[in-house]
C-alpha cells in the first residue's frame, strides 16, 4: 500500500510499504477514507517529539471502513465506517476502567522508553514514536487497530466523512480541556490557540453553559473561524497585552479556565522567544512553554490551567510560584477520547459541534507531503491539512 | 534530581540524541548491580485466585521456574492484584548474559497483559518504509528492542 512516512526532519514521502496484518484477535483492519495532519504531527515532524525511525508511517486522526475483523471482535463488521481514537486502550486495566483511556497500561509495548523519560509509560498511540509503540499511522490505505471494541467508534448515517473525522482526536482534546479543566455554567474561559484542538476546546466551553469565551491566537483566518464557526470572541496576540485583555474581559478576575491549545513549539513576539527557541535548539529546554506561562499569569485565583498542547520534557522559567500562590490546578493529559467520541458524534449530528470547517485542504494521499507544508507554514488558510487516499 | 539524569533528559528533547541518552540510561541501570534481588510490582485488575490459579503464577512466570519467588496479595481500594516477584539469590544469571531484570520485567508486563487483556499486545510486523541505516537509526532500533524490559518497574 502506499504510506506517508517519516525520513528525518522535515523530510516526509509518500512511499510504497507492506501491508498491515491482524496480529492479535481483538485486531481490525481499515481501509482509510480520511486521515488528517494534526498539531502534534508538526512536533514530531520537526523533530522536538524524540524517537522517530526513518520509515515510520504517520497519523493518528481517523476514519475508515472495516475490511478485516478479528476472531476476538465483537462490536464491529466488515463494511462498518468507524472513527478511532489516536490512543490505544485495552479497555480492562485499571485506568482504562476509570475512563483515562491514554494512561492504558496495557497498550504500549515499549514501556521502557516513556517509563525512563517520565517516570512511568502511558498509553500506546497510532504512528506517534516508538516511545508510545511504533504503532503504524494512518496516513496510508490502511491501517491495522488493534483493541477495536474499545477504541472504534461507529459513524451515524447521514453524517459525513469530513465532519466525523474529528470525533477521533481535535474534537475530544478540546471536550476534554473544558470538562477535566472543570468549565461550569457561568464561566469565563480563555483558549490559547484557534487551530483545530483550540476552536474544538472553545466549542465545548460554551456547551457547558461558559459566559464568555476568549480564543487566543495570531492568524486572522483562524481567529475568523474561532468567532464565526465556533461562536467566541478572539484576540490577535501579536496586537494587544493578552493578560491585560483578559483582566478586562473578566470584569478584573482572570479567567475561571485557561486552556492552552498551542504546545511545545508556542510562537511569542518578541525577546521571550529568541530565548525560548535558543534553548529549545542547545537542547537546555526541550520545549517553548510561552503560552503555559501566559495562562498561568491570567487566570483567576483559584482557577484552573489545562495543558492540552503536547510537550515532550523539560520547560525552562516556569512561573511555579504564581502556581502555587493563587492556588491554582493545573492539569493536562493525552485525549482519553473514547469516554467522549460517542457523545460528541451525536452532538455533530445535531449540528452543535461544528467540525467541517477545520478541513481546509481536503487532498490525495500522495500530496501529503506538500499538504504537511501548508499546515507546518499555516499557507493558504490551513488549519487541517487531510489526506484521502481514494483519490 | 541529579545532574546527569537532568542532562540525559534534555538531551532526550533532540533527534538526534535520543536514543543515545536512553540507551545509556538503560545501561546503568543494567549496572546497578544487585536491584535484580529486590521485587519487582505490578498490580493486575483481578482477584488473587484468578492471579495465582492453583498456586501456580501465569505461564511467562511459571516459565522461570525455580529461578524465582512469587507472591501475591490484594491491592488497595479495589485496584485487584499486588503480583510481586523477584530473583533467588541462589539462582543461576540468566544463560544469555542478560540482565536478570529485564527477564522478570518482561514477564511480569506480559503476565499482566495475559490476565487483564486475555494476549500480549503484538507490533511486529508493520508497515514501514525504508529503514535508513545510519548511526542514530541503529541505537534507537537497539533501544526498541530492549524496550519491553526496561524502564522503572
Ligand atoms: N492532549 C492531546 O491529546 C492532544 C491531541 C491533539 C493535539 N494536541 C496538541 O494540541 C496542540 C494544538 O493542536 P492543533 O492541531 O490545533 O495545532 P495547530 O498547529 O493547528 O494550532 C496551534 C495554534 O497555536 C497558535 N499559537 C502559537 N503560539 C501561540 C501563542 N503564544 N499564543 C496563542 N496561540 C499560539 C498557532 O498560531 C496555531 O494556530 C498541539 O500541541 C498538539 O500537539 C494534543
Ligand atoms: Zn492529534
Ligand atoms: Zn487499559
Amino acid at each position: 500500500m502506499r504510506a506517508l512516512c517519516w525520513n528525518g526532519v522535515n523530510d516526509l514521502r509518500v512511499e510504497t510499504v507492506p501491508d498491515p496484518q491482524i496480529l492479535n484477535d481483538h485486531d481490525v483492519i481499515l481501509r482509510i477514507r480520511l486521515s488528517t495532519a494534526c498539531g502534534s504531527d508538526l512536533h514530531l515532524v520537526g523533530g522536538y517529539v524524540p524517537f522517530a525511525r526513518s520509515g515510520d508511517v504517520l497519523g493518528h486522526e481517523f476514519l475508515g471502513e472495516v475490511v478485516e475483523v478479528g476472531s476476538a471482535v465483537r462490536r464491529h463488521r466488515v463494511g462498518d465506517r468507524v472513527v478511532v481514537n489516536s490512543f490505544i486502550a485495552c479497555g480492562s486495566c485499571w485506568y482504562c476502567t476509570q475512563q483515562e483511556y491514554t494512561l492504558c497500561d496495557n497498550s504500549n509495548p515499549n514501556p521502557g522508553i516513556t517509563e525512563t523519560t517520565w517516570g512511568q509509560s502511558i498509553g500506546g498511540c497510532f504512528g506517534y514514536t516508538h516511545a508510545t509503540g511504533g504503532f503504524a499511522g494512518s496516513h496510508a490505505e490502511y491501517v491495522r487497530v488493534p483493541f477495536a471494541d474499545v477504541g472504534a467508534f461507529p459513524v451515524p448515517e447521514g453524517l459525513s466523512d469530513t465532519a466525523a473525522l474529528f470525533a477521533s482526536d481535535a474534537a475530544p482534546t478540546g471536550w476534554m480541556g473544558a470538562e477535566l479543566g472543570g468549565v461550569r455554567p457561568g464561566d469565563v474561559v480563555a483558549v490559547w490557540g484557534a487551530g483545530g484542538v483550540g476552536q474544538m476546546a472553545a466549542r465545548a466551553a460554551i456547551l457547558l453553559g461558559a459566559e464568555r469565551v476568549v480564543v487566543i491566537d495570531r492568524l486572522p483566518e483562524r481567529l475568523g473561524q474561532a468567532r464565526d464557526r465556533i461562536g467566541a470572541d478572539v484576540l490577535d496576540y501579536t496586537a494587544t497585552d493578552v493578560v491585560g485583555e483578559l483582566r478586562e474581559l473578566s470584569g478584573g478576575r482572570g479567567p475561571d479556565v485557561c486552556i492552552e491549545a498551542v504546545g511545545m513549539e508556542a510562537h511569542t513576539p518578541g525577546l521571550q522567544h529568541a530565548y525560548d527557541k535558543v534553548k529549545q535548539q542547545l537542547f537546555l529546554q526541550t520545549d517553548r512553554p510561552s503560552a503555559v506561562r501566559e495562562a498561568v499569569m491570567a487566570c483567576r485565583k483559584g482557577g484552573s490551567v489545562f495543558v492540552l498542547g503536547v510537550f515532550a520534557a523539560l520547560v525552562d522559567k516556569f512561573p511555579l510560584g504564581a502556581v502555587m500562590n493563587k492556588g491554582l490546578t493545573l492539569r493536562g493529559a493525552q485525549q482519553h477520547g473514547q469516554r467522549w467520541t460517542p457523545m460528541l458524534l451525536e452532538r455533530i449530528a445535531a449540528g452543535e459541534l461544528p467540525t467541517e470547517h477545520l478541513a481546509t485542504h481536503v487532498m490525495p494521499l500522495e500530496q501529503a507531503p506538500e499538504g504537511f507544508r501548508l499546515f507546518k507554514e499555516k499557507e493558504d488558510g490551513c488549519v487541517r491539512a487531510v489526506f484521502d487516499p481514494s483519490r | 534530581m541529579k545532574r546527569s539524569v537532568l542532562a540525559s533528559i534534555a538531551l532526550a528533547g533532540a533527534g538526534a540524541g535520543a536514543g543515545a541518552a536512553v540507551a545509556r540510561r538503560f545501561r546503568a541501570g543494567a549496572e546497578a548491580g544487585a536491584g535484580a534481588l529486590r521485587w519487582h510490582v505490578v498490580t493486575v485488575l483481578r482477584a488473587p485466585e484468578e492471579v495465582l490459579v492453583d498456586g501456580t503464577p501465569p505461564q511467562p512466570l511459571a516459565d522461570l521456574g525455580d529461578a524465582v519467588e512469587v507472591r501475591v496479595q490484594p491491592a488497595p481500594g479495589d485496584r485487584g492484584t499486588e503480583l510481586a516477584v523477584r530473583m533467588r539469590p541462589s539462582a543461576p544469571p540468566p544463560r544469555d548474559g542478560q540482565d536478570p531484570r529485564r527477564v522478570l520485567r518482561t514477564a511480569l508486563r506480559e503476565s499482566k497483559q495475559l490476565l487483564e487483556a486475555g494476549s500480549v499486545l503484538r507490533v511486529d510486523p508493520r508497515p514501514a518504509g525504508r529503514r535508513k541505516a545510519t548511526p542514530t537509526g541503529a541505537l534507537l532500533d537497539a533501544v526498541v528492542r530492549r524496550a519491553p524490559g526496561e524502564g522503572a518497574l
